[in-house]
């Protein structure tokens, strides 16, 4: 777990280690210590919370240059459908597609091709009754990622099925070496990312033992160049090939609506996502069968790599859909296995346990409620713990000292004043 | 060496969305101690269950857990006006519980009928105008 790879980094330089991203955390993966933030490895989801909550621009997503795709022969772009809520008046998306030509790519594969397919299989798997109702969506990494560490009864719960851009590298390789017979090797296919999540899921897969994706671009980091081909293209080629089913996937309702069926809820905004975690873990939400889980508030759109406000992409997407067919891409029987999980999802235990033996378990939080009861519960932060609870949990973890608390201090140092007073 | 857990909470009686307060703090502590995980949602939902009952039928209350290392206690105490009928009221589909909570989604008649099939034991001491003791046990295999 220590050498777990994660896309959201800090730039010590620039962090003054104020509180902002310690309080937004939703796992409580930040402490900060000598005036820096640090993240828990073991508890960060890479949901980007913190890169959209700092001031100071200290958190940055690490991904991929567009130069570094000229270290391979053939290029190929997958573009997910939150690029195409990014642009304002495009009422075609192949003017997008003709862009990504027009900056380097020699080959387009549109995520949401592969989300039409993952729809069509997921609406087979329910019918021939082979998931665990609610089936909860793996499209969101950040989700999955927080199922594994922080909801266990769930993990069975979560459709077995790789999320859309891993199908889409896989199908866009096959497409290239038929159509070229180039190696694998000589293929990159960079993901146009519109969250630090995704990067992730390529460089630590959660279901796949090695992604079929080379490397991510950001959507935002792409924006310039974009803009200016597509300002300037001569022509634009015929690529699109998806339907409203496969572009609605980038807003939160999307995928749940593509179920076709009305017993689904979708929930986006990781803070509402745990809550619907929670209450489905003690089986509070019932006649539900699909749950669609977007860490990011309006879904994909949301992603802290883009660049529109969420709301105005999702209106820009809903007009996008609204002369598109249904569907443009049907799923082959034999191509199931190929988008089926490689690996089980494996709950990570150890994240949130206090230790690995019981008796010791309890005599931490024994302690824990002791040291929790003399804090002055304000949960302010100044110690570099989120919260009271969190900063006692440090204090017998051994991370943390009774005086990181700045208010303890204050009265260990009235103390000694009086004491030094009287004997005077 | 502490072999027990002790919490205790108040149930407010006066706001329903408070309800699974308890049960979510315990549910948390369960998890760092690193509890079985059916054992921590039996718990969960138990607890849920017998929280939503105080809040509906008996203006809130209390509850005291004792955390072992081979089962949880839980205590749910209440004011309220006490169960005439506990044979009746442990049939599923059997409610009291008025329009307007029931159109929240709650009162199915499933509250004690759901509790008894999450825990290992369960044991109810009522009286009328007095109130309700329900003892949970859940049998907890670390």
């Amino acid at each position: 777990m220590n050498n777990y790879f994660h896309s959201v980094e800090l730039d010590a330089e620039k962090c003054c280690g104020c509180t902002n991203c310690l309080k937004r955390c939703p796992t409580e993966a930040i402490r900060i210590h000598n005036g820096k933030a640090h993240i828990l490895s073991e508890r960060c989801i890479d949901c980007g919370e913190c890169i959209r909550i700092c001031p100071h621009h200290a958190k940055r997503a690490h991904s991929n240059q567009l130069e570094e795709i000229e270290q391979y022969k053939i290029k190929v772009a997958i573009p997910a459908p939150a690029l195409f809520g990014q642009f304002n008046n495009l009422d075609d998306v192949d003017i997008v597609l003709t862009g990504l030509r027009a900056v380097g790519f020699d080959f387009i594969y549109e995520v949401s091709r592969a989300a039409e397919l993952v729809s069509e299989a997921t609406r087979k798997l329910i019918h021939e009754n082979k998931l665990n109702k609610p089936i909860i969506s793996s499209a969101c990494p950040a989700v999955v990622r927080l199922i594994k560490i922080r909801f266990p009864e769930l993990c069975d719960n979560v459709m077995p099925l790789l999320a859309p851009m891993e199908v889409a590298a896989k199908m866009a390789r096959r497409e290239v070496r038929e159509m070229t017979g180039s190696s694998d090797d000589d293929i990159g296919v960079f993901f146009i990312t519109p969250c630090p999540a995704k990067v992730t899921e390529i460089n630590s897969p959660n279901s796949s033992e090695k992604s079929a994706v080379s490397g991510a671009i950001a959507i935002s980091q792409l924006y310039p160049e974009l803009t200016q081909a597509m300002d300037h293209l001569k022509v634009v080629e015929p690529i699109a090939k998806s339907g409203l089913i496969g572009v609605g996937w980038a807003t939160s309702g999307g995928e749940a609506a593509a179920m076709l069926g009305d017993k689904y809820l979708a929930a986006d905004g990781i803070e509402n996502v745990i809550r619907v975690l929670e209450e489905l873990e003690d089986e509070h939400i019932r006649d539900v069968d699909f749950i669609e889980l977007n860490a990011c508030a309006g879904g994909c759109v949301g992603g802290v790599l883009t660049v529109e406000n969420p709301y105005v992409a999702q209106a820009r997407i809903q007009n996008l859909r609204k002369y598109l067919p249904v569907s443009l891409n049907h799923l082959n029987e034999k191509d199931l296995d190929l988008m089926m999980w490689e690996k089980e999802l494996e709950f990570n235990a150890d994240s949130f346990r206090l230790s690995d033996d019981l008796m010791e378990a309890m005599d931490m939080m024994d302690k824990m409620e002791q040291i929790y009861q003399t804090l002055p519960k304000l949960d302010c932060g100044s110690c570099g713990a989120p919260t009271c609870r969190a900063m006692a949990e440090d204090i017998v973890k051994g991370k943390a000292k009774e005086t990181d608390c700045i208010h303890k201090l204050k009265e260990k140092i009235q103390s000694v004043y009086d004491q030094l007073k009287n004997t005077i | 060496m502490s072999n027990c857990i002790h919490l205790h909470y108040d149930v407010s009686g006066d706001d329903f969305t408070r309800a699974g307060e308890a049960s979510g703090a315990v549910k948390k502590r369960l998890k760092a101690l690193g509890y079985n995980t059916d054992a921590i949602r039996r718990v969960a939902i138990a607890m849920y269950e017998a929280e939503i009952n105080m809040v509906i039928h008996a203006e809130g209350g209390f509850t005291d857990i004792d955390i072992y290392p081979d089962r949880v206690e839980i205590l749910l105490s209440d004011k309220g006006p006490g169960i005439p009928d506990v044979d009746k009221a442990m049939q599923e589909g059997f409610s009291t519980a008025p329009d307007n909570v029931r159109n929240l989604g709650f009162g199915a008649g499933m509250g004690l009928p759901n509790i008894k099939k999450y825990t290992d034991d369960m044991k109810i001491e009522t009286e009328i105008g007095v109130g309700t003791k329900l003892y949970l046990t859940v049998n907890v295999n670390n």
